[in-house]
């Protein structure tokens, strides 16, 4: 067990964790940030993106430690009203079927734009490549990324 | 080997007849009550058999309420998985009313059979269901809301109407909010029957619209409630480790690496399901770490050593399967129908096919992995869970822990995906056995190693069809077998032949004008848990039928569109009972009210072949490939066009869908299952689950691929046929006809017929 300093969404959290403990668990056992989710543990599905220093990440394969000086943003420190750019294109074209992925999907898109703000057809499906929707919701969150880059 | 400490598993089954999957029954009834704030509540009660026992207790199944604040709150009864349902059944509902949408309110209501009735959420069968009743509730409320202001404005209630939560008297001008009314509303009798009257479809503001789901802010802001996200205090994590094997039982094992990793609390055996047919609502043997957080959990778990006896499956190998069930294909089946005299029919060389079809099991793998919490208290058992069937994870946990059903209550939360998974309670059981061994919340965390080696899997099968030809040329004959573990072995080894109700899934309803049909079954045994995913045996069925009817035309040097044209003959209703051996099944609906009518399938087929530009784009040299297939009492046709980048990936540019559902409820929602529909099919067509040693090999979704971004089709338009037909659902009808379509296209590129899936592309 060891003490770990992090900011999240802003805040400065401390914690007391196994330091390989993965940030998902972290985030979601430790500091009741539950929007993000698990979905395979082994950075194979990405609903459990998150963004640190600019990137985005698996939450579920890396270990709290890393986190150390590091500022991540999850789903809930996107915005207070749900009026990011991305949320709102997402809204647009009501992307979400059942919904448990799309947190980790915005995230991704999120990363994506910031680092990118006009991304290619290409640039988009590298970028979400790595993020599975079981029910297919891929033809919209590409309709959302594409009005999301226009605002 | 020792200290160990077991939670018995008290394996009394319950009876659920599988034969009644797709088989909702109706009875109805309407109940009124009032707020304690005064307000008005409605009910309208759907019981699957019988008269409510107490007619004293107001106990509705779809209720509405109406504040004095204008807030109308609906009642959502069935489980949201991603169809929409929890939006598009309180929407009916708050359209007849006329009630403002953005002053409903949705609730989710807990697993109550008394009170709800049927809450099973599968079969495609909720909007077929419940459209009416929902109609009902509304308009009952309206015809109270507009006697009440007709009584105080002293007008005639068909001069009133409702419109945007108001009630409106247009020549005097007189207005009231439906808060102002309901308080003398709530003091009125029910309409009679005849009273009743819906709105005419024109006047509907909602229905046959898109309207955005109710909880799209709550999803994209990350504070929609799936399973695992619920939190009680000093709840503990339990991560099991699993039989590998059914059928495998526990010899003993060492728990003491477990106990050392910090944050592990206990170590408990659970006896689960005994034998090779371990039931669908048991959990399997397994040894659960009880853990602070999730990750010593996890890590407990890796650590724990298990000594397995693992039974008589411990030999399987689905390899070996699929070649015995396609050598059972040669001999003579079990005939579940025939049409004509088929004993003489002679396949004669050079005007027939004999062609073979293999598809491999499949996982669910929803994007959720299983996961239930459950807080033991005195003698009281509270679940939450992401369950299709709150009422059956109600009754097994009740059955489990010997309590009764009334001390248990579930609670439904957002399902992260559920393709028929979720229905089973194995999991809830898993929690409440725990809760209860512990005496604190726990929380049963699937991971999905776990999921993937421990579903309720999808049967793989073997096909043959045999056709032959005329002597004008005309499909003459069609024989047609089929062979696959039944979802009834997972209950009991004795049954080796698909029930009718998996016959009826796209094979029995073949419905096509030839003069001789026989389709027979073959004997198989289940050594896995067999289970229903979206669209259960129409997958496989599909998948042979229509690559069989397109190697038939190119045989017969005709259009694979024309032929299906061709083959449903006039517009006309089919009839199919004189040839069935058993139950035709028709998902449970009478025949009478939801008959195969041909003309409604010529017409998506006409549809689809126009906005495809089906002649055009085979002109071009586009390779495109089509088929038809209802299921679920929806009529759907499907064109998908496949090309080969640079890289030689394959890329599909364009998918087509018409579909007949009836009234399109939400027509968004229509459509987005049909897009979601198109890739789920896309993942079942490109991966496989396999066995070696009763083991399954696919451990993640880095070996069971689902369909990323790149590999989806590039558009996916979905033609709706406006209709004034009863509405039938959408969940599953997208996912049959796009495998065959997909290969019919890919055999225009390739020049290779697919006779075995997984794809190899």
């Amino acid at each position: 067990m060891a003490k770990i300093n992090l900011n999240i969404n802003g805040k400065t959290k401390e914690v007391d964790v196994d330091p390989n403990t993965p940030i998902l668990w972290v985030l979601r056992d430790h500091l009741d940030l539950v929007g993000t989710k698990y979905g395979c543990g082994i950075a194979q599905c990405g609903a459990c993106t998150v963004i640190m220093d600019g990137n985005a990440i698996r939450s579920c394969s890396t270990p709290v430690s890393s986190a150390e000086g590091a500022k991540i943003t999850t789903i809930e420190g996107l915005s207070e009203n749900g009026d990011h750019p991305v949320q709102k294109a997402w809204m647009e074209h009501d992307v979400p079927q059942c919904g448990y992925c799309q947190a980790g999907q915005v995230m991704s898109a999120v990363a994506l734009l910031e680092s990118n703000p006009n991304p290619s057809e290409e640039d988009i499906d590298n970028a979400m490549n790595g993020n599975i929707c079981r029910c297919g919701t891929y033809l919209r969150i590409k309709k959302a990324i594409k009005t999301a880059a226009n605002s | 080997m020792n200290n160990r400490q077991h939670i018995p598993f008290i394996n009394k089954a319950i009876n659920k007849d599988r034969s009644t999957l797709f088989k909702p029954s109706r009875r109805e009834f309407l109940k009124l009550g009032s707020l304690a704030t005064g307000g008005l509540l409605i009910g309208i009660n759907l019981k699957c058999s019988g008269p409510s026992k107490d007619t004293e207790t107001f106990a509705p199944n779809v209720y509405l309420s109406i504040g004095k604040d204008n807030t109308v709150t609906i009642v959502a009864h069935r489980s949201e998985m991603g169809t929409g349902i929890r939006t598009t059944l309180p929407m009916v509902l708050a359209d007849e009313l006329g009630a403002d949408w953005k002053n409903v309110k949705i609730e989710q209501a807990v697993g109550d059979e008394e009170k709800y009735g049927d809450q099973n959420t599968d079969g495609s069968y909720s909007i077929r269901m419940f459209y009416d009743p929902m109609r009902k509730a509304g308009a009952t409320a309206r015809h109270m809301l507009l006697k009440a202001a007709s009584k105080q404005w002293d007008v005639k209630v068909e001069e009133c109407e409702t419109k945007d939560g108001a009630v409106i008297h247009s020549s005097s001008g007189n207005q009231a909010t439906f808060g102002e009314l309901v308080e003398e509303a709530s003091k009125l009798d029910l309409p009679s029957e005849g009273e009743i009257k819906f709105k005419p479809f024109a006047e509907y503001k909602l229905i046959g619209k898109d309207i955005p789901i109710y909880d799209l802010k709550a999803i994209v802001m990350g504070k929609a409630t799936f399973g695992a996200d619920v939190s009680l205090p000093d709840m503990l994590v339990a991560v099991i480790g699993r039989s590998p094997v059914v059928g495998a039982s526990i010899k003993g094992f060492d728990k003491s690496k477990a106990m050392e990793i910090p944050g592990v609390k206990e170590v408990l055996q659970i006896d689960g399901s005994e034998g090779v047919a371990p039931g669908l609502d048991k959990p399997l043997p397994g040894v659960a770490v009880l853990a602070t957080n999730t990750w010593a959990a996890i890590k407990g778990r890796d650590a724990l050593e298990i000594d397995w006896d693992l039974g008589e499956n411990q030999q399987f190998d689905s390899d070996g399967q699929l070649t015995e069930m396609l050598e059972s294909t040669r001999g003579e089946g079990k005939t579940r129908r025939e049409r004509g005299n088929f004993a003489p029919v002679n396949l004669m060389q050079g005007n027939s096919l004999d062609k073979t079809y293999l598809a491999p099991f499949y996982a669910h793998g929803t994007i959720e992995p299983p996961a239930a919490i459950a807080n033991y208290a005195d003698g009281k058992l509270e679940l939450w869970a992401p369950t299709q069937h709150p009422q059956w994870a109600r009754e097994a946990a009740a059955t489990a822990l010997d309590l009764p059903i009334e001390n248990v209550k579930v609670n439904v939360t957002l399902l992260g995906g559920g393709f028929g998974r979720k229905s089973k309670p194995d999991f809830v059981v898993e929690a409440a056995l725990l809760s209860k061994a512990m005496g604190k919340p726990v929380r049963v965390q699937w991971t999905r190693e776990d999921d993937l080696h421990h579903d309720f899997y999808h049967s793989h099968s073997a096909q043959r069809i045999q056709a032959s030809l005329d002597g004008s040329g005309k499909i003459y004959s069609w024989n047609h077998h089929t062979v696959f573990p039944a979802i009834g072995a997972t209950s009991n080894p004795d049954e080796l032949h698909p029930s009718d109700g998996e016959m009826g899934l796209g094979a029995l309803d073949f419905p096509y004008d030839i003069p001789h049909i026989r389709l027979e079954s073959h004997e198989s045994k289940a050594h896995t848990r067999i289970g229903w995913l979206r669209s259960v045996s129409n997958i496989h069925h599909a998948f042979a039928i229509c690559c069989m009817l397109d190697e038939m035309a190119e045989k017969r040097g005709i259009d694979p569109i024309a032929q299906v044209l061709e083959l449903l003959g006039d517009d006309q209703t089919l009839s199919f009972e004189e040839e069935v051996s058993g139950d035709f099944g028709n998902y449970g609906e009478p025949y009478d009210k939801f008959p195969w009518e041909t003309g409604r399938m010529k017409n998506v087929v006409r549809k689809v072949a126009e906005a495809s530009g089906w002649q055009n784009a085979k002109r071009e040299g586009k390779y495109i490939g089509f088929a038809a297939h209802k299921s679920f009492l929806t009529y759907v046709a499907c064109t998908v066009t496949v090309e080969k980048d640079s890289k030689g990936n394959l890329i599909i540019p364009e998918v087509h869908y018409a579909v007949d559902c009836g009234i399109a409820v939400n027509t968004d929602r229509v459509r987005s299952q049909f897009e979601g529909g198109a890739q789920f099919a896309l993942s079942l067509a490109t991966s496989a689950i396999t066995f070696k040693d009763g083991k399954v090999q696919e451990n993640n979704f880095s070996e069971y691929k689902i369909i990323r971004m790149p590999q989806a089709p590039k558009k996916t338009h979905v033609h709706i046929i406006e209709s004034q037909e009863k509405p039938t659902g959408v969940g599953e009808p997208p996912v049959p006809p796009f495998i065959p379509a997909l290969c019919n296209a890919l055999y225009q590129m390739t020049g290779k017929r697919i006779y075995e899936l997984p794809i190899k592309v």
